[in-house]
């Protein structure tokens, strides 16, 4: 089962589940690796660096589309999946777990009150104003 | 060939063997051209470090060279084939003569830097070709250096920014284009050193004349617009959009991939704009080559044309003398030489052909065509914008989609198992499922019927039998392809197998 | 031509085809109906052109005006400078000359493409054989503009912002890369050796053998780009490669060169294509179509264009390039050209351009009043100091149906730059030094 009920979303489709108290997974949505089709690769920041809220971090590429990757919250980053990395089918096929893109430590949790739980996304994606 | 009156497997068999590269192919010692020996006596060599130690080229045999080229040949769709109503990309017949023309060897044989006094003829054909297409499209001056329509962009773009520049408007640093265009407007006007802004089409297809004027203020460089617009629709609003832009000091530049829309009807220069490309592979019949060799000739008004990228060929009436020269504020060269001359002279040679009265006939007959394949297509398929159209007619797939799942992609591939080519597809972007048709004006009438008979079959398998349309096509080399594989894990050139 | 009820050959639909399909068109009761989105002030312009010719009269035409020319085959010719006049095997205009070739549109559709995206993956593969490079794009506009769009790859990689250009690189090739570079503000330097190099310099852009024929000793530009964080970028040509150190063997970054010369007829210069290889790691910053092996819903193989995300139709202003062809024919030609030759027929071509070279260079070099200028080692191409300027001695050879060679006076006194393939006999060669020997003697 995956812990969607405890993450928190981005209306960019990016969820943030907290693993400890400041460590953090990221990852995107089904709904936006569904919208992607398959996708053929992913450009991620290296370890170390840092990422800032709503700001681009990376980039995703299907077959005729790229996205760019915006990080729902703030910190350094501590891992990146390097499995995604190589094959990337990974994100299509489980992007709530195996398809996590970056372990970060929170810089300021409170940023977490800037994002949706999982009603709040699922009434998001309803509402059509994706 | 019929593949059912022979076993399967020896089918597989000969299907594996047409496709066999020619790396697999190679036997040590077939020979596929014979070089003749020196004439000279022997030179000394090169001192080793200079030399490669072995060349890895396939050695196979003439006769099996054009078999293989021959069968692969086959596995091509074409014009001469076959109706490719491929929107946006005017796949015209390219005539023949035009082919013939361009292989007299004192044309195709000709080096690009002779004495000028020894090319008068090549240089006769440029200069003429200038004057032809700044007539047709009324404009002052062209240049036919840029290769391809896309570089044609980059010397409009490079132009714009010159101009400003001269004039101490560096400040003019925006180029605004419309959310219709092709990729290629954003990308040139950025390799010109712009910031490019988007401008949305309103609900009648044209440019929005609201986000225009909240687009433009002093740091307007320009508007790429192409007219008609990829909708396949007169942008009315062209006028205002040219007032406009003028006002702040802006240039009009026009994306003229959709010209034969216009041919004989306005002349574009006359509707205000500063400069126009043509891709004379789709208006004046290169053929495409399976992309490519294309040409872009590029015409502007009189206060740009010193601008204009080299060369340029201009006549001496006194000394009846053609020559090449470089205007004085020009933005440069755009190749190696003199342009893409083959694909002027086949240029030229179309023009020629036609003369006035078939230069004029161009535009009706494509519009006709167009309107046509729409009228008769409208109630099977969901026509976003009902506006009479020009050269092409976009539908959308989207009631498809919604209903079963059925894609613009699905119907494209069960189009070609009736023997059509697709039409564009997912292209404008803004709309949904987009089918872009372009029958152009050398289609004949029972052509279109088949097609119209043929989309309208499609649209009743799309909800009878959706299988039969997702697993499209069914008689090709080829069954859908795995784009994402090739992606994921590129394999781009032939390596010896362990 | 009858001009009064002219009716083109190219557009079948009759008068009475036409008004029927208008009587079908809704809302529209007659031609000019539509067009009434077209401003009605500026609708059906005065058309100032001449009338229309039959295929007979164009024909006539433009077999005179190509005669104005003096066409190589017909004069013997010693131009190169970066077009070239090689034997081409008839087989490359027979196949490039097939319809399904000629007039298929870019392979978007793969499943009735295989013929075009097969033969660009042939191609893709011969020339990564040829520079002995990991991967290769299947064509650009030409040898100049594939140099261009190296070093705006170079700077992308890098992320600095100048370039080094060796002064022995083509000035035509030179001029393009003002062209392209001065919007985005790249600076160029011009170098005359390997001493230094700004520490912000993207790429060192040689060409071997250079513009004047001679052979670089690439080595030192090697290990100064290597030194200094610099991309190797090596303009080549393509028959020089039948004998010559592919670029590979010297860790080139990126290969660009002019791929005319094999099997494409000089055409005045173009249609052209430009050879585009690099090393795999640079992919995503690579221009241009690329061409890849996949499979099908069957597992059958099968070719279609991939890494589409860097190119415009899907990245726009974000993409690579605006480039949007691979010249698909030509780099055909070529593919053709490369399997005809193979892998002895290339070494043999190569050969005798060499050993006519120099044949050439021993004689001229020993008429007085002329010296080949000694810039080291060369291999198809030399310059020559004349006696009097090269436009004067090209004057006097056209009379006796001579092209001579490029007028390079503006670089070396006197220079002219004289090439020679397999397309020129030893009596030509012959010819040409008695020719030179008497302009002496005047």
């Amino acid at each position: 089962m995956s812990k969607t009920q405890e993450m928190y979303y981005s209306d960019e489709h990016e969820w943030v589940l907290m693993e400890t108290d400041n460590i953090a997974l990221i990852g995107i949505t089904k709904f936006a690796s569904d919208n992607l089709g398959d996708i053929v690769f992913v450009e991620l920041p290296d370890s170390g660096t840092t990422v800032n809220q709503f700001e681009q971090f990376g980039e995703i590429e299907s077959v005729k589309a790229v996205s760019e990757l915006y990080s729902p919250i703030s910190g350094t980053i501590k891992e990146i999946n390097d499995s995604v990395v190589q094959n990337p089918e990974i994100l299509s096929e489980s992007p709530f777990e195996k398809g996590w893109l970056l372990k970060v430590e929170l810089k300021d949790t409170s940023e977490l009150d800037n994002l949706m739980n999982l009603e709040a996304y699922e009434s998001f994606l309803e509402s059509g104003k994706n | 060939m019929n593949s059912h009156q022979i076993p399967n497997e020896h089918h597989i068999k000969q299907q594996s063997l047409i496709r066999k590269l020619l790396m697999d192919r190679s036997q040590p010692g077939r020979i596929g051209a014979h070089i003749p020996q020196s004439d000279v006596p022997k030179q000394q060599q090169l001192p080793n470090k200079y030399l490669r130690k072995e060349l890895p080229l396939p050695e196979v045999s003439e006769s099996e060279i054009v078999r293989y080229f021959s069968q692969l040949s086959q596995f091509n769709f074409s014009i001469d084939h076959n109706f490719y109503p491929l929107g946006s990309c005017t796949m015209k017949y390219n005539p023949k003569i035009n082919d013939e023309i361009a292989s007299l060897p004192g044309l195709s044989e000709i080096h690009p830097l002779q004495p000028e006094e020894s090319i008068q003829g090549a240089l006769k054909i440029i200069f003429e070709l200038q004057n032809l297409l700044a007539e047709i499209t009324g404009f002052d001056s062209t240049s036919l250096a840029p290769m391809a329509g896309a570089e044609a962009e980059l010397a409009g773009m490079l132009i714009t920014r010159s101009f400003h520049k001269n004039n101490g408007d560096t400040h003019k640093t925006k180029i605004l284009i419309t959310d219709s265009a092709h990729g290629t407007n954003p990308a040139s006007a950025v390799m010109a050193g712009f910031d490019v802004i988007s401008i949305p089409s309103d609900k009648n297809g044209n440019t929005d004349i609201e986000a225009l004027k909240a687009a433009i203020n002093d740091d307007l460089a320009g508007l790429m617009l192409t007219q008609p617009s990829t909708l396949g629709l007169f942008d009315t609003n062209i006028i205002e959009i040219c007032k406009r832009v003028k006002d702040a000091g802006g240039i009009l530049y026009g994306d003229g991939a959709n010209l034969n829309a216009l041919l004989g009807r306005i002349k574009p220069g006359e509707l205000g704009f500063d400069i126009l490309h043509s891709n004379l592979h789709k208006t004046f019949t290169q053929p495409h080559g399976g992309g490519g060799p294309g040409a872009g000739a590029i015409m502007v008004s009189k206060k740009l044309t010193p601008y204009l990228p080299s060369p340029i060929v201009q006549y001496s009436k006194d000394e009846d003398f053609y020559s090449i020269y470089t205007p004085k504020k020009s933005i440069g060269r755009m190749g190696g030489f003199h342009g893409n001359f083959g694909a002027l002279v086949r240029a030229y040679s179309y023009i020629k052909t036609l003369g006035k009265e078939g230069i004029d006939q161009i535009s009706k007959n494509a519009v006709i065509n167009a309107n046509y394949i729409k009228s008769n297509l409208e109630e099977y398929f969901e026509l976003p914008i009902k506006r009479i159209c020009m050269h092409e007619v976009v539908f959308s797939a989207s009631n498809f989609k919604k209903h079963n799942g059925i894609k613009a992609l699905d119907i494209s591939k069960r189009l070609i198992d009736y023997g059509i080519h697709p039409p564009t597809m997912y292209f404008p972007l803004i709309i949904d499922e987009a089918l872009m048709i372009e029958p152009t004006e050398t289609e004949s009438k029972e052509t279109l019927d088949y097609f119209i008979s043929s989309m309208i079959k499609i649209a009743s398998e799309a909800k009878q039998d959706p299988e039969l349309l997702r697993n499209a096509p069914h008689n090709t080399p080829n069954s859908r392809l795995d784009e994402a594989l090739a992606a994921r894990k590129p394999n781009l050139r032939w390596q010896k197998k362990d | 031509m009858d001009t009064k009820n002219y009716i083109s050959r190219y557009t079948p639909n009759t008068s009475q085809q036409k008004n029927e399909m208008l009587k079908d068109i809704k809302g529209v009761n007659s031609l000019n109906d539509l067009f009434a989105d077209l401003p009605s002030n500026l609708v059906n312009p005065q058309l100032n052109l001449p009338g229309p010719l039959s295929e007979l009269e164009l024909k006539n035409e433009l077999t005179y005006i190509s005669k104005l020319n003096h066409t190589p085959g017909e004069f013997s010719s010693f131009l190169g400078a970066g077009s070239y006049r090689h034997f081409i095997p008839s087989i490359v205009r027979q196949i490039t000359s097939r319809s399904e070739f000629m007039t298929s549109y870019t392979p978007y559709q793969p499943e009735i493409s295989q013929g075009t995206l097969q033969a660009h993956y042939e191609f893709q593969s011969m020339i990564c054989q040829l520079t002995n490079m990991e991967i290769a794009n299947s064509g650009m506009y030409d040898g100049a503009t594939s140099m261009a769009e190296a070093a705006l790859m170079a700077v992308r990689i890098t992320k600095k912002k100048r370039i080094a250009v060796l002064n022995t690189v083509s000035p035509f090739y030179i001029e393009v890369l003002k062209t392209f570079l001065e919007a985005p503000e790249i600076e160029i330097d011009i170098i005359h050796n390997s001493n230094s190099l700004s520490p912000d310099t993207a790429c060192i852009i040689l060409q071997q053998p250079s513009f004047l024929g001679n052979l670089e000793d690439i080595e030192q530009f090697s290990n100064l780009a290597k030194k200094n964080a610099s991309l190797l970028v090596v303009s080549v040509d393509p028959i020089s490669l039948g004998m010559i150190k592919p670029p590979g063997d010297y860790e080139a970054d990126i290969v660009v060169g002019e791929g005319q010369a094999l099997g494409i007829a000089p055409t005045f210069g173009g249609p052209y294509v430009g050879i585009f290889a690099t090393k795999e790691k640079f992919i995503r910053q690579m221009p241009g179509r690329i061409v890849g092996q996949t499979v099908d819903t069957n597992g059958n193989p099968g070719y279609v264009l991939t890494m589409q995300t860097r190119e415009q139709h899907i990245r726009r202003d974000k993409a690579t390039s605006n480039i949007c062809t691979s010249v698909g024919l030509i780099a055909l030609g070529a593919t053709v050209y490369l399997a005809a030759l193979g892998k002895s027929g290339l070494a043999q071509i190569s050969n005798l351009c060499y050993e006519k070279a120099h044949y050439a260079a021993n004689l001229i070099d020993s008429i007085p009043g002329y010296q080949v200028i000694d810039n080291g080692l060369f291999f198809r191409e030399f310059v020559v100091k004349c006696p009097i300027s090269p436009k004067k001695i090209n004057t006097l050879l056209i009379e006796n149906k001579i092209i001579g060679g490029l007028d390079v006076s503006d670089q070396i006194e006197n220079g002219m730059l004289l090439c020679f393939t397999e397309m020129n006999s030893k009596k030509e060669i012959d010819h040409l030094v008695d020719n030179l020997k008497n302009i002496q003697a005047k």
